[in-house]
């Protein structure tokens, strides 16, 4: 298990990692190193036991996202949590699959 | 196979609601969302770094830009996420972040205030981001056509403008469902 893999395997993430809609799920169980989480890092660990975006997070802690962020990184590097990237989108390439199912999924609200 | 109950992280894609302040934002998110609007911030002095229209803003550190926001489940593999625009023009720096990587805006009108989302359209159409316009009659009257509204503000024909009402869940959804169409059209001639 390559607990940096998903920040392009650099061992160092940072900020431009976590979007607003990046999702974080705690690392169930922890790694046996991991160092103890702190009481913050602990109270972001028991909120994302599901997968959580980055906002939500934010929102539910009532904590500002760049400080949320700071937090993540540090979780992130000591292998605690892992880091899904929202899906890719340009205005070149555009995915008619995902664009269909997101239609979809609105008619059926 | 560690830790086997934890539910893979679902896929995650944003539409942004834009307009000036007061036209309904926040209340169009509201009524499609599966959860009660949340509401995070931002401080400005990380996210305002190297933006002129915050000269003097350094002082006041306690000074944040709220974000309001909310989800639709799509499938068990893919989140929509609805983000409310900061709607005072002094918060437009936040737009072009919030900007990346979404799929589409929806940009809300206020036929009593035709001025107040002239900026938003400007926007979207600089950077060539797709979108629809959304005429949020308030208490559901509709007093001009979308073709008046579409000359008002000097929309390509290709713009759909859709009558709403963003108090009404049916109605934001059409306004969303429009912008997918327009989407899945320009997708399917690329
Ligand atoms: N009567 C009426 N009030 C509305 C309607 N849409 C929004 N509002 C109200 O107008 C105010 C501004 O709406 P809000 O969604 O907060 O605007 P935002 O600044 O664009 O997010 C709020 O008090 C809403 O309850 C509408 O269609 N009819």
């Amino acid at each position: 298990m390559r607990p940096f893999a998903l920040t392009g395997g650099r061992t160092r993430p940072s900020r431009a990692d976590f979007t607003l809609i990046t999702t974080v799920t705690a690392v169930d169980p922890p790694p046996e190193r991991a160092p103890r989480p702190q009481p913050e890092q602990a109270r972001i660990l028991r909120r994302c036991v599901r997968p959580l975006a980055v906002a939500e997070l934010a929102a539910l802690l009532d904590l500002p996202v760049s400080v949320v962020v700071i937090m993540l990184c540090d979780l992130l590097e000591a292998g605690l949590i892992t880091a899904r990237p929202p899906h890719p989108v340009s205005t070149r390439t555009t995915d008619l699959d995902l664009l269909q199912k997101v239609r979809d999924g609105l008619g059926r609200l | 196979m560690a830790g086997s109950e934890t539910p893979a992280a679902p896929d995650t894609v944003k539409i942004l609601i834009a307009g000036g302040f007061g036209v309904g934002k926040t209340t169009m998110v509201g009524s499609v969302s599966e959860i009660m609007p949340l509401r995070t911030e931002e401080s400005l002095t990380v996210a305002g770094l190297g933006v002129d229209d915050l000269a003097g803003i350094e002082q006041k550190r306690a000074t944040t830009v709220a974000l309001d926001f909310g989800r639709i489940t799509i499938n068990d593999h893919l989140v929509l996420y609805l983000f409310g625009t900061p709607g005072q023009q002094r918060f437009w720096f936040m737009w072009n972040d919030l900007a990346v990587g979404a799929l589409g805006a929806v940009v809300l009108f206020d036929v009593r205030r035709p001025d107040s989302s002239f900026a938003a359209v400007d926007f979207f159409e600089r950077r060539g981001i797709p979108f629809v316009v959304g005429v949020n009659g308030f208490d559901g009257k509709h007093p001009y056509p979308a073709e008046d509204i579409r000359d008002a503000l000097a929309l390509p024909a290709d713009v759909p403008v859709v009558l709403c009402d963003a108090r009404d869940r049916e109605s934001s959804k059409d306004v969303l469902i429009a912008l997918l169409d327009l989407l899945i059209a320009s997708a399917a001639r690329s």
